[in-house]
Order: C-alpha cells, then sequence, then structure tokens
C-alpha cells in the first residue's frame, strides 16, 4: 500500500473530526491504527443493503446507470441492455478491492468510482455505515485520503449543518464515453515566443508613426467657407475610389448600390457563398482571382482618383499638372 | 562615512529597491508566475502563468501554433489594427483636452494645438498618421485572412464581425475628418455625404440625419465629434471584444496553408 504523506492525512482527520464532531487526535490516531502495513479489513457489504436494493448493489440509482449505459451503448455500437449488464457486472463486487482503491484517481485504468462518495440522507443507515466510500462526508477530501479511512460513519443525522454530504450523479468507467483524441501540434510557449514578435511589432510600427508624424505635418488649410468650393473637392482618399466611380456612373449605382450592395453584403456574404472548405491556394483559384481582381481594382481606382484627377475631376498628369491631393498639402508644396 | 561614494550609493539603491520587492505591497500587486515578482524563474509553468495571470497577455493563448510566430505569417496586421486603435486612443484624449466641437472654435483651438500646446503638433500629427495607417492595416488584414482562407468554417462569423470592424474604422476615420474644420475637412465631407445622399427611396432622409441638416453646419460638427468621440469608439470595442473572443474560440489564429 502506498505511504500516506502526513499533511494528507492530517487533513483528511481534521475534516473527519469536523464531520463527526470528534477530537481531530482521536481520529488520527484511528486512521493510524487502521492504516498500519496491512490492508485494512474491510467491512463487506452488509447483505441487508444489496437484498434491499437489488437493482443496484454499488448505491448507484437506477436511473443514472441507464443514462450511462445509453451513452456507452452510442459510442461503442451496442445494445443499451448489453452495456447495462456489463455495467452491473463489473459494479457487482461491492467493495472495490483495496488496492485499486487506494492509487490515485489519476491512475486511469482503475474505476474511478471512488471518486464519488455516497451519504446522502436519503440511504438508509445501515446503507451508508457499510459502504467504504461513505467513510468521508467531507467534499474536500480527495481520492488518496478517502482511500484508508474505511471506517463506518456515524449515521447521517449525526452530520452537523453546514457539512454538505456528497451525492453520486453518475459513474463514468475511465474511456467508456469520453474519445481522447490526442493530436499532437507543434505548439511554443506565447510568453516569450508570441510576445516578442509583436512587442518588436508594436515598437516599429511606433517609431516609424513617430518619424512620420514628425517629417510629415498633417493638413490644416483655411478656415472652412461655404462660399467657396474648392476645385476640385475630394473624398477622404479611402472613398476617392468611389469618387472616381462616381464620374463613370450613375450617382445610385456609383455611391450607394456598388458600396453597400457589393461591397459590404457581399463581403460579408463570403463565407457563406464560398463553401469551399479547402485553403490551398490551387484549390481556390477562382475565389483568389475574384479577390485579386477587386483589390486592384480598387487600388487603381483610389490611385486614379487620388493622383490623375484635377480641376473639375478632369484628368491630369501628376507629372505634368501636379498632384490634387490635400491630404499631403503641407508636406509638399506639389505646384 | 561613504556617502558621495559612487559604489555604495548603487549598493544602497538596490537594497532598498530588493526590500520593497519583499514588502507586501509589491507582493501583493502580481499574480502568481508574474516575471515581476521575486524568484521568478523561467519554467514551463511560468511561461504558462505569465499570460494566464495576466488581465492584457490572456487574451492569448497559453500556447500558440508555432507558425503563428512567423511574422511572415499574419505579418501582425489584427495585432497592429488594435495597438493602432489604442495608440489613436491616447492621443485622441489629449486631443480632446485643447478642442471644442464648435464651428468658431473648432478651427482656431486645432491652430493653436499646432502652435502653442507642447507637443500638440506632434500628437495631432500621430492622430491623424496613424488613423490611415489604422485603415490601411484593417484593410490589408482583411485582404490576409481572404488569402489564407481563414474566414472557413468554424470562421465564417467572425469574417461578418471583421467586416463590421471595417466599416466602423470607415466611419470613425470619416466622422475625425471634419473635426479640423477647414477647408479641406468641410468638402471632403460634403462630398462624402453627398454621396450618402444618393441612397435610393430615403437618400434625403439619410444625409439629413448624418450632417443634422440639409448641409454641413456646426450641428454637424457636434454630430460628428460625438459621433468620433463616443459613440463609435463604444461600438467598435465591443464589436472587437466579440472578434477577439471569436479568435480564440473557432480554434485560435488559422492554421497553414
Amino acid at each position: 500500500m502506498a505511504e500516506i504523506p502526513e499533511h494528507l492525512l492530517k487533513r483528511s482527520a481534521e475534516a473527519q473530526a469536523r464531520a463527526l464532531g470528534v477530537p481531530v487526535e482521536q481520529v488520527l490516531a484511528e486512521i493510524r491504527g487502521e492504516a498500519a502495513p496491512e490492508p485494512p479489513a474491510r467491512t463487506p457489504p452488509s447483505p441487508a443493503a444489496s437484498e434491499a436494493r437489488p437493482s443496484a448493489p454499488s448505491g448507484i440509482p437506477e436511473h443514472l446507470l441507464r443514462r450511462t449505459a445509453e451513452a456507452k451503448a452510442e459510442v461503442v455500437g451496442s445494445s443499451v441492455e448489453q452495456v447495462l449488464a456489463e455495467i452491473r457486472e463489473d459494479l457487482a463486487p461491492s467493495p472495490p478491492p483495496a488496492a485499486a482503491e487506494s492509487a490515485p484517481v489519476a491512475d486511469a485504468p482503475s474505476p474511478p468510482v471512488a471518486a464519488a462518495a455516497v451519504a446522502s440522507p436519503q440511504d438508509s443507515p445501515s446503507m451508508a455505515a457499510s459502504s467504504p466510500a461513505a467513510s468521508s462526508p467531507d467534499p474536500s477530501d480527495n481520492g488518496a485520503a478517502t482511500a484508508v479511512t474505511p471506517r463506518p460513519v456515524a449515521p447521517p443525522e449525526d452530520i452537523p449543518e453546514g457539512v454538505r454530504p456528497q451525492r453520486l450523479l453518475t459513474v463514468v468507467k475511465a474511456k467508456a464515453i469520453q474519445q481522447v483524441k490526442a493530436t499532437p501540434t507543434d505548439k511554443v510557449n506565447t510568453w516569450p515566443h508570441l510576445m516578442i514578435a509583436e512587442f518588436t511589432a508594436l515598437m516599429v510600427v511606433t517609431a516609424v508613426l513617430i518619424v512620420l508624424s514628425v517629417i510629415l505635418q498633417a493638413p490644416l488649410l483655411e478656415l472652412a467657407n461655404f462660399n467657396q468650393t474648392p476645385n476640385p473637392s475630394k473624398a477622404p482618399w479611402y472613398f476617392l475610389g468611389l469618387q472616381e466611380l462616381l464620374s463613370y456612373y450613375d450617382p445610385q449605382v456609383a455611391g450607394v448600390i456598388i458600396p453597400s450592395i457589393t461591397g459590404l453584403v457581399g463581403f460579408m456574404a463570403i463565407p457563406y457563398v464560398d463553401r469551399n472548405p479547402s485553403t490551398k491556394p490551387s484549390d481556390r483559384k477562382f475565389a483568389i482571382m475574384l479577390f485579386t481582381l477587386f483589390l486592384t481594382g480598387s487600388a487603381t481606382l483610389t490611385l486614379l482618383g487620388t493622383l490623375f484627377r484635377g480641376p473639375g475631376f478632369n484628368f491630369t498628369y501628376p507629372w505634368a499638372d501636379g498632384i490634387w491631393f490635400d491630404d499631403l498639402k503641407d508636406w509638399v508644396h506639389f505646384e | 562615512m561613504a556617502i558621495g561614494n559612487g559604489f555604495k550609493l548603487r549598493e544602497r539603491v538596490s537594497e532598498a529597491a530588493d526590500s520593497f520587492r519583499r514588502s507586501p505591497l509589491w507582493e501583493s500587486m502580481f499574480r502568481p508566475g508574474s516575471p515581476f515578482k521575486r524568484g521568478y524563474s523561467d519554467s514551463p509553468r511560468n511561461r504558462s502563468y505569465v499570460i494566464m495571470n495576466n488581465v492584457l497577455y490572456h487574451l492569448h493563448p497559453v500556447k500558440v501554433k508555432r507558425h503563428a510566430v512567423r511574422l511572415s505569417y499574419t505579418l501582425c496586421l489584427g495585432g497592429l489594427s488594435f495597438f493602432l486603435f489604442i495608440l489613436l486612443t491616447i492621443t485622441g484624449i489629449f486631443l480632446m483636452f485643447y478642442y471644442r466641437p464648435t464651428a468658431p472654435a473648432a478651427y482656431i483651438d486645432v491652430e493653436a494645438l499646432s502652435t502653442s500646446v507642447a507637443f500638440g503638433s506632434l500628437v495631432r500629427n500621430l492622430h491623424r498618421w496613424g488613423a490611415h495607417l489604422m485603415v490601411l492595416t484593417v484593410f490589408l488584414h482583411m485582404s490576409r485572412v481572404f488569402y489564407h482562407g481563414a474566414y472557413k468554417p468554424p470562421r465564417e462569423f467572425n469574417w461578418v464581425v471583421g467586416v463590421v470592424l471595417l466599416l466602423l474604422t470607415l466611419l470613425l476615420s470619416f466622422t475625425g475628418y471634419l473635426l479640423p474644420w477647414d477647408q479641406l475637412a468641410l468638402w471632403a465631407v460634403t462630398v462624402g455625404t453627398n454621396m450618402a445622399g444618393f441612397t435610393p427611396l430615403f437618400g434625403n432622409q439619410v444625409k439629413f440625419a448624418l450632417l443634422g441638416g440639409i448641409e454641413v453646419t456646426g450641428n454637424t460638427l457636434l454630430r460628428f465629434y460625438v459621433l468620433h468621440v463616443l459613440f463609435l469608439p463604444f461600438v467598435i470595442v465591443i464589436f472587437m471584444a466579440v472578434h477577439f473572443w471569436r479568435v480564440r474560440k473557432d480554434g485560435g489564429i488559422s492554421g497553414p496553408l
């Protein structure tokens, strides 16, 4: 049997003493006495208890067993009745072997039945007394401490107020329901690997922006004047592609329908229209072509509107007539 | 006496710093695993704690796919957009101290900001160029996501949220454009809102609601100001929160091609 560390024994004893209302030393001594080298002699399940509830000798309610069996049957693919019978068989030897129970819960193959203790007040006193798992009514007890205290507890009505008896919800056999598919992925710690990359990017952008802001003066033209329309009047640069479109098409088409229908709605709909699951470029040539077309198109229109439009929004050549783009006016004097 | 002896002084300073780091105040300031805590050691456990136990860093998962830290994959565009938003918030708050959103005062305030406020010109330039850059990074981020096919299931909805964020970014930039109240601002916004006026059926109503009148006036300035400093940032922060949360929930940043 595994050696129980002193502090765990103590904690377990304290919890028990609190629950039972007896001095800690007494409980500790009892535990020590019983946790002696030999595996403790366990009380066999009282025949009365198993007779009283023949359907669930382990004290597990019938409907829970059934639910477990159904879930397992779905995973395994066999019939519910068959699985139910199997589970009953597994649970039949009521007191689990001492070795299996004393092993920590982390020991995967052993059934984690011991983890959930039964001490619900509805159970008959004899049942609670005989079940070894019921010996620690304190929920904070861990598996290892529970295992070495197969000491009959007092009837549930002795449990003082504030101590919640545990209720068994279900019994899950290891690997019965959960399907653990561990696919190894190549991962690194965010700290420091990603954080350093992000921090560097952030510093570089800050530095570039500060240098830019020292060199380039943001524009501030004359005070707004409603009576003096500048020629040309241009929108902010990110709308200049649209303004360019406006000079070709009807305003309702270029100013509203194209940006709101194709621009906004169309873009939001992309994932619902493109149902091709592949992310490989070779599988999505059409999608990539369309998007590249959009990118080059909007870039061309924006550049045209920015650089090649002069007074009256007529075509000009920037190298011949200068650039009509006031956003950069205070930085470079074009003319 | 050793006063004035540089070596002793340095020793004392480090001693004082050390005792401060042992103090309950310092100890209580940082959660377990913080590199600022005394006795921090580089271990896998602590590397996890650094992320988990920090209110800002825990936007990130504890571990990321190795390819995600390759700068050439995402170019950090999403992160930079967020960073620029924070930079714009900070510089914007600075600018708000010196700016009154009324037709007679706005232009004078911006002019005074550039000439008679310490660092005023620099901060205004940072705000303006940062805003242009943010429009660019958000757009490029969208392009990057498209080319990687990173909008495919289960990330469809996050793409939609992203398009909303792009729209909000454009609106933030556009509303800010009017605030200097110079010729550039006035006529750019006139052109822009004229475009909105071409909306079929209720174009005039849209234009009226945007301008707070039938043409750009002081009402428009106040309207755009409130939209720019309060309403749109409020909305965009909510959408950003959803966006980042969905990035995590939909499986972290996308995988390599």
